[in-house]
């Protein structure tokens, strides 16, 4: 980030004021996040201790094996206990055969005490190191590959999307992509999967509007984007989502199959998908502590704010968002690096100014977040299906991100809302993506927007705007004595979604954790930090 | 420039060509790409895919190799094919818009109660876009949504709901109309999904007693109402106004039929 400091002159006490008040809403829920557990955070322990596969229905082991122990002796003291103690005592020589047995309710467990307890957390924390070092060992080989073939020469980095529901349709595309200049390939997932409670096995060849996110899936496409970044001689990065109902589960099979940027916002389920708003404050934690020691890039959500609201009214709310994700990141040890916060150019075109509104929204987030890698999203509201004026507003868009050293630049799509992108489309957006980058990145040294103008007291206003929405989010309250962050998610502060904590989807696989809980991933993420590598990427 | 008086044309009038900068000229500009690595037997090719088309003569005024395998073309050329538009016949729409005052006023004239309306994204679709540009308050392209109706009563249901579900809660809700949005597309998931919803409404009513079924979305083809089995389709741009001035166009005539 070459970004000279101080354009926008905003005042530093709001600035630190912002921080404050994210800190502070986001407190209480990280709080709450540490005293619960989930169906899909002990799926993932156990992804992590090697299970994998599933039935002849396809349902997998992990959610059999954790509904048996659910239903036996319950979730709160975590599943690794009562299953490793379930091996230990010899019900089954291996995970996989007790996960069979325990789907035909052929093992009984319990929960140890004393000295079987103790051993039986040994052997899981053993179990579980397995998974962790192949996280461990999937950066290092990332950095490696780096090292070897190198980044992309210039910023931002060019996000592609490829989405045709089939694996072996995704790969030859994305390589394509690559070898057309993206130097990051996002694979859509289908349609529904976020709302699925368990993660789809082996390689899939039917998705809608995209592909399901599986362990193989993720394994082929990231083999593809090996062979062609060493043809390329550039390392081309992998993406998908950690979001939905399997947020943990996901991102472990991330790590392990060195994913390398992966979607992962803190209310984007809640608010948009309705799932429910304890389930995804667990899940996230334990998700993105998993990306953090994976060297995985997350990509958040607010463009979701803004395509779901008019930009202009809404703009703070992207700030607002962005300021809970990196609170929620930092908090669960990703560092800035690793934040692809997210904005999108989505003010209508119609209306004045609109693009002096984009530049002064895109400038201050680029000045909040100095260190971290924005991820710039192009329009999609106000798509026509008109290609050709199409085309120019994504030429206006990437001229934005020229003007203010984005990060992570998604590239629009003339035919945005029309079809799939056909292999032209792609092209001439590529082509409109290295013209605007070649005549107007040196922009960033000429401009500076001028003192007290449009462009800085636009800024200052949706700062401000953002300070007063933050505050009402910290002095909320609701009659169960929530979290404010909860009752204000409660209560509509976010757009017109009211999601009360104790509605959603997913509730029904959340446990508080007693005082015994005990999960090997967890303990060992808490104790990580990235000094653990040497203080290496 | 009488390309359009050719012997076998029909008589002048209702005769239509496109029309680049001269009445009659039959210019047309299209854009496409053959998988052919670019070189002159590529360029043949796409010249003769254009005549094909219907394009005399063809010009191609752009060629650019995508990688080695494809090249992309943009070729203007003149039409030969003619509309006559006593040929053409197109759904126009067969009741007035009405303010959301107006709306409710008539409601509460004719239905003398609120009109309840259920809506949902069936199938696997999670793409609540549509839907919900027409019923939440936030509405679309500056209208307010239904449930800005004072006489409308909205259940939204958001996405992937079960046909069943939907069918039980409008059941229990006295559903006058429900309105399912299908974004997705892939496979021909759109028109399963909403054949199925109308076949399970049938079933599940008496004759005469199915609520309004509306079915919203970008793909559908127009006038394909009967073979999905819905009262009606929307597609792509349709406003809460336009979907609120027919549900009141729709419930009086019922209403009227029978009285």
């Amino acid at each position: 980030m070459t970004r000279p400091n101080a354009m926008l002159e905003l005042d530093p006490t709001v600035v630190r004021k912002a921080r404050s008040l994210a800190r502070k809403a986001a407190a209480p829920v990280v709080e709450i996040a540490k005293s619960h557990t989930t169906v899909s955070v002990e799926r993932a322990t156990l992804r992590l201790a090697g299970l994998a596969g599933a039935d002849h229905e396809r349902v997998p082991w992990v959610n059999h094996l954790v509904t048996a122990v659910r239903d036996e002796v319950g979730l709160e003291h975590g599943v690794t206990t009562p299953v490793y103690d379930a091996l230990l005592r010899g019900e089954a020589p291996d995970l996989t055969t007790l996960a069979q047995k325990a789907a035909s309710g052929n093992v009984s467990f319990r929960l140890p005490t004393g000295r079987e307890a103790k051993a039986a957390q040994r052997a899981a924390a053993k179990g579980v190191g397995v998974g962790l070092r192949t996280v461990d060992r999937s950066r290092a080989t990332r950095d490696r590959l780096i090292k070897r073939h190198g980044d992309p020469k210039t910023k931002p980095w060019i996000y592609l999307i490829v989405a045709t529901g089939d694996i072996y349709e995704d790969i030859p595309q994305a390589q394509a992509a690559a070898r057309e200049g993206a130097d990051i390939i996002a694979v859509i997932r289908s349609t529904g999967q976020s709302l699925l409670d368990y993660v789809p096995e082996g390689a899939t060849r039917e998705g809608f509007a995209g592909t399901y996110a599986t362990q193989e899936n993720f394994r082929l496409m990231r083999a593809a984007l090996d062979d062609v970044s060493k043809e390329l001689g550039r390392y081309v990065r992998l993406t998908n989502y950690a979001s939905g109902l399997c947020m943990p589960e996901i991102a472990a099979l991330a790590g392990m199959e060195r994913l390398d940027m992966m979607l992962n916002d803190s209310m984007y389920g809640i608010l948009f998908r309705d799932i429910n708003p304890i389930r995804t404050f667990v899940d996230q934690r334990f998700s993105r502590q998993v990306h953090a020691r994976a060297g995985i890039i997350i990509n958040t959500g607010e463009d979701n704010y803004l395509t779901t609201a008019d930009a202009v009214e809404a703009a703070h709310t992207v700030t607002v968002s962005q300021l809970l994700n990196e609170r929620f990141a930092k908090e669960a040890g990703l560092e800035d690096w690793q934040l692809g916060l997210g904005h999108a150019f989505e003010i209508n075109p119609e209306i004045p100014d609109s693009f002096r509104m984009e530049l002064a929204h895109a400038m201050l987030a680029r000045q909040l977040f100095p260190d971290a890698p924005l991820k710039w999203m192009p329009p999609t509201k106000h798509m026509t299906g008109d290609v050709f004026r199409g085309y120019l507003l994504d030429g206006f868009f990437n001229l934005v991100g020229a003007m203010t050293g984005q990060g992570i630049l998604l590239v629009g799509m003339m035919t945005e809302a029309v079809v799939t992108p056909f292999l032209s489309d792609r092209d001439l957006a590529l082509q409109n993506v290295r013209y605007v980058m070649n005549a107007a990145s040196g922009l960033t040294e000429d401009f500076h927007p001028p003192r007290d103008g449009f462009i800085q007291t636009r800024a200052r206003q949706v700062l401000s705007e953002a300070v007063e929405l933050l505050e009402r989010i910290v002095n909320d309250t609701d009659a169960a004595g929530d979290a404010p962050l909860l009752a204000a998610i409660a209560d509509g502060t976010f757009g017109l979604m009211k999601r009360p904590a104790t509605g959603g989807k997913g509730l029904d696989g959340v446990f508080e954790r007693a005082a015994a809980y005990d999960n090997p991933a967890i303990t060992s993420l808490d104790a990580w930090t990235p000094q653990a590598l040497g203080g290496t990427r | 420039m009488t390309r359009a008086t050719t012997p076998d044309a029909p008589a002048q009038g209702n005769i239509i060509r496109p029309y680049g900068d001269t009445t009659g000229d039959g210019m047309v500009q299209m854009s496409f790409t053959l998988p052919l690595p670019h070189d002159k037997k590529a360029e043949g090719a796409a010249l003769q895919l254009a005549r094909k088309m219907g394009l005399d003569p063809a010009l191609l005024v752009h060629a650019k190799a995508m990688g080695p395998d494809f090249t992309f073309f943009v070729v203007y050329g003149s039409s030969t094919h003619l509309v006559n538009l006593d040929d053409v016949h197109v759904v126009e729409r067969e009741y007035p818009l009405l303010s959301a005052k107006d709306a409710n006023l008539a409601i509460k004239k004719h239905l003398r109660r609120k009109l309840v309306v259920v809506g949902a994204c069936i199938g696997t679709d999670a793409h609540t876009v549509g839907i919900d540009a027409i019923l939440n308050i936030k509405g679309f392209a500056g209208e307010k949504g239904l449930e800005y109706y004072r006489e409308i009563k909205v259940v939204n249901l958001g996405a992937q709901v079960l046909v069943p579900d939907l069918v039980a809660r409008a059941r229990a809700e006295k559903a006058d109309a429900v309105l399912v949005s299908q974004v997705v597309t892939q496979k021909d998931a759109h028109i399963h999904n909403t054949t199925q919803m109308s076949a399970a409404f049938r079933e599940a009513y008496p004759a005469g007693q199915v609520p309004v079924l509306i079915a919203g979305g970008p793909r559908f083809e127009d006038g394909s109402e009967k073979a999905l089995g819905v009262d009606r389709i929307f597609g792509r741009g349709t406003t809460p106004g336009e979907v609120a001035s027919y549900l009141v166009h729709e419930m009086t005539q019922r209403k009227a039929r029978k009285s």
